[in-house]
């Protein structure tokens, strides 16, 4: 196996990570026009939520992520009810406000916690090996969690009533409202399912890098960048932008070194504004 | 009578108030939070240990004074612009009479600006970089070998085991590690290795898998470099994981750390560049023993000493010899005591250089490579394998894996 095309793997892997982390955020943008500050700071209590489920109870990390997952969901719903629902709608400007305040305290709480020392989540599977290149167990069980449980989202949001009302809420809030569904119990349904997500982003990566509580803003810049290439309101367009990333990350690597990402990274994020100003996929239709 | 009493009262009076107890106190920041907390309070650990065992002997004497020892410290969260107002507020408003620096060659850096400025000893440790010395300086004094030492050691170890190695420098971009890679690589090209590959990563860096796709497609043997405990213990575990085939992995200041058994697996055979170990054995001129010294910091820790706390706590015993020899704790007269310092104590000699140009940087200290190894039960150990004279040695693993 060439070392390019094992970099491409490895980065493929880690790509339906980012994917997974941007299907929350644009989850959120895309319904309620809310750009979640608070994003980074969910996926970095993701993190500590596997290290301390981990820590207590000795089983299959993997299996931590259905308990991680509903205590998202039900943290989403708290902040929602807290910092979001009487911003939405109104100027982006408070929603920005609104959950950057959010996200101060929590990262003010966690430093006081666990302050900023490196954690890291003691377990690892057996990975597969090919030629001179070997693929950790970790990376391969985190990327497949992430594609199944963005699967699971597409089912969720095209074949269950929530749903779908979910979907029509996000095409226009005003007819689905004249339609008989309560607008507010669909958006707190939706922020509590794009923090659970951003929570288990944060877990899987747990998994694979040591965390503090301030790892959350590197793949909240990069789930901006994903949202913004796979279209807002585009969840599993997200996970596949999310995949074209971390491929982006691995051709590119085996020939410039590795500080030189974040700027190609970045390059990316302003051609495609320009280009592709409803994403790759496209924006969510009314 | 009454001429003898007040005679005998003013005996007693200049009897007490000579030896009355004076307290010097000491300056310093510690990283209690951020990236090089672990290291850091290893260094700590040996200031604080000998500032301990100062005091419980009732202090030390100097010019016919007894002087105890008192810290005044605060936390600068591994950030340079939090050493900058620190060291500041130590000088101006706690009133240090001596200076000891943050831990890292950044934070040093930074804060050798400060007590420069304020004409304020400082004693560093835990910097490597020998820049900061070669900046114009008076009242820098530097208890590490400085950085371009680091590494001679491995290669000479690896010299004698494989002088056909093929090498990858993999390094943090930040200042010790370029200080101690880039004259590496110049060594290990004199030595007549091939050196594969090099490349730099970013500080803070956790995902090394594009960097270790890189070091498999180079065909190197051996792998050198890291940077501190976070990302040093991070490329060592992401390593193992991608069983990259390495005959020698030597990483700086991680696997020093007694952290390091944690990682398990991952730390078996791995080689670090070391100020000193337990196994060291020095003609001692001054201070305790190697042995004394592990021995009590393993009974107040319960751990292991690392480099960083033997650093820590020769710090202190070198400033106490200083003001020993100047009598007293007059800035001037101890900078001269420091500058003719040529000693061996329990950490090896220390020796300041007195050249302009490199006012303060360390000339008398060397560098020893120690390895993790397992001993026969398969406890991890950490075994001192070159040079050969130093002390108690054990023989260099090779290959490890």
């Amino acid at each position: 196996m060439s070392g390019i095309l094992a970099s491409m793997i490895d980065g493929l892997l880690v790509g339906a990570v980012y994917g997974l982390a941007a299907m929350g955020l644009s989850l959120i943008w895309g319904v309620m026009d809310v750009i979640n500050l608070t994003h980074g700071s969910m996926i970095a209590l993701g993190m500590f939520a596997m290290y301390l489920l981990f820590g207590a109870i000795a089983t299959n990390a993997y299996l931590l992520l259905v308990p991680v997952m509903g205590a998202g969901l039900v943290l989403g719903i708290v902040v929602y009810w807290i910092s979001v629902h009487r911003v939405v709608g109104r100027p982006m400007l408070m929603s920005l406000l609104s959950t950057f305040a959010v996200n101060m305290m929590v990262i003010g709480i966690g430093t006081a916690i666990w302050s900023t020392s490196p954690y890291n989540v003691n377990f690892s599977l057996p990975g597969i090996t090919i030629g001179a290149y070997t693929f950790t167990g970790n990376h391969i069980t985190a990327a497949i969690a992430a594609v199944v449980i963005a699967l699971a989202l597409q089912l969720f949001l095209y074949r269950t009533r929530t749903g779908k009302a979910i979907r029509a809420v996000a095409d226009n809030r005003e007819a689905a409202e004249l339609m008989g569904i309560s607008t507010t119990a669909v958006l707190t349904i939706a922020f509590g399912i794009g923090i659970a997500l951003a929570g288990t982003s944060g877990a899987l990566v747990s998994t694979l890098f040591p965390f503090t509580i301030l790892s959350g803003a590197t793949y909240q810049l990069k789930s901006f960048v994903v949202t913004i290439l796979a279209g807002l309101g585009r969840p599993f367009g997200a996970l596949l932008a999310g995949v074209l990333l971390g491929l982006l990350e691995g051709v590119v690597t085996p020939f410039i070194a590795v500080s030189w990402i974040p700027l190609i990274e970045f390059g990316l994020f302003v051609v495609a504004l320009v280009a592709f100003p409803q994403g790759i996929f496209g924006r969510a239709t009314t | 009578m009454k001429q003898v009493t007040l005679l005998a009262l003013l005996l007693i009076l200049l009897v007490t108030t000579g030896f009355a107890q004076q307290t010097i106190t000491i300056g310093f920041t510690v990283s209690n939070t951020g990236a090089l907390n672990v290291d850091s309070t290893e260094q700590y650990r040996g200031f604080e240990l000998w500032r301990d065992q100062v005091n419980a002997a009732g202090g030390f004497k100097a010019g016919g004074k007894s002087y105890n020892i008192k810290f005044a410290k605060y936390d600068d969260e591994s950030n340079s612009k939090r050493v900058q107002q620190l060291y500041t507020r130590l000088i101006l408003e706690d009133k240090a009479d001596f200076l000891f620096s943050p831990y890292s060659s950044p934070l040093t850096a930074t804060a050798a600006v400060v007590t420069e400025q304020y004409g304020k000893i400082m004693l560093t440790t835990g910097a490597a970089e020998g820049k900061t010395y070669t900046l114009g300086n008076h009242f820098l004094f530097q208890m590490f070998a400085p950085g371009p030492e680091y590494l001679k050691v491995a290669l000479d170890a690896l010299k004698a085991k494989d002088p056909k190695a093929t090498i990858a420098f993999v390094y943090e971009d930040a200042s010790f590690s370029v200080a101690v890679v880039t004259p590496a690589k110049a060594y290990a090209q004199q030595l007549g290795f091939n050196v594969v590959f090099s490349e730099a990563y970013a500080p803070a860096t956790t995902d090394f898998s594009a960097i270790i796709d890189k070091v498999i497609n180079s065909k190197a043997t051996v792998l050198m470099g890291g940077g501190h405990y976070a990302d040093g213990s991070t490329l060592a575990r992401q390593l193992y994981g991608h069983k990259v085939p390495l005959k020698m992995l030597t990483l700086l200041v991680a696997p020093d750390s007694p952290k390091w058994v944690e990682l398990g697996d991952a730390a078996v055979g791995i080689t670090v560049p070391s100020q000193w170990a337990p196994q060291s054995t020095f003609k001692v001129q001054y201070g305790p023993s190697g042995a004394e010294f592990a021995k009590a910091y393993v009974a107040k820790y319960n751990d292991a000493p690392s480099y960083e706390s033997a650093g820590g706590y020769a710090c202190g015993l070198i400033l106490q010899r200083a003001i020993e020899q100047a009598g007293g704790i007059d800035s001037a007269k101890v900078a001269d005591a420091l500058n003719s310092t040529d000693i061996t104590t329990f950490y090896g000699r220390t020796k300041f250089s007195t050249a302009a140009n490199e006012h303060g940087l360390q000339v008398g200290h060397a560098m020893i490579l120690a390895q993790w190894q397992q001993d026969k039960s398969g406890k991890l150990v950490k075994e001192l394998v070159w040079p050969l004279a130093v002390g108690k040695n054990a023989n260099l693993v090779y290959p490890i894996r």
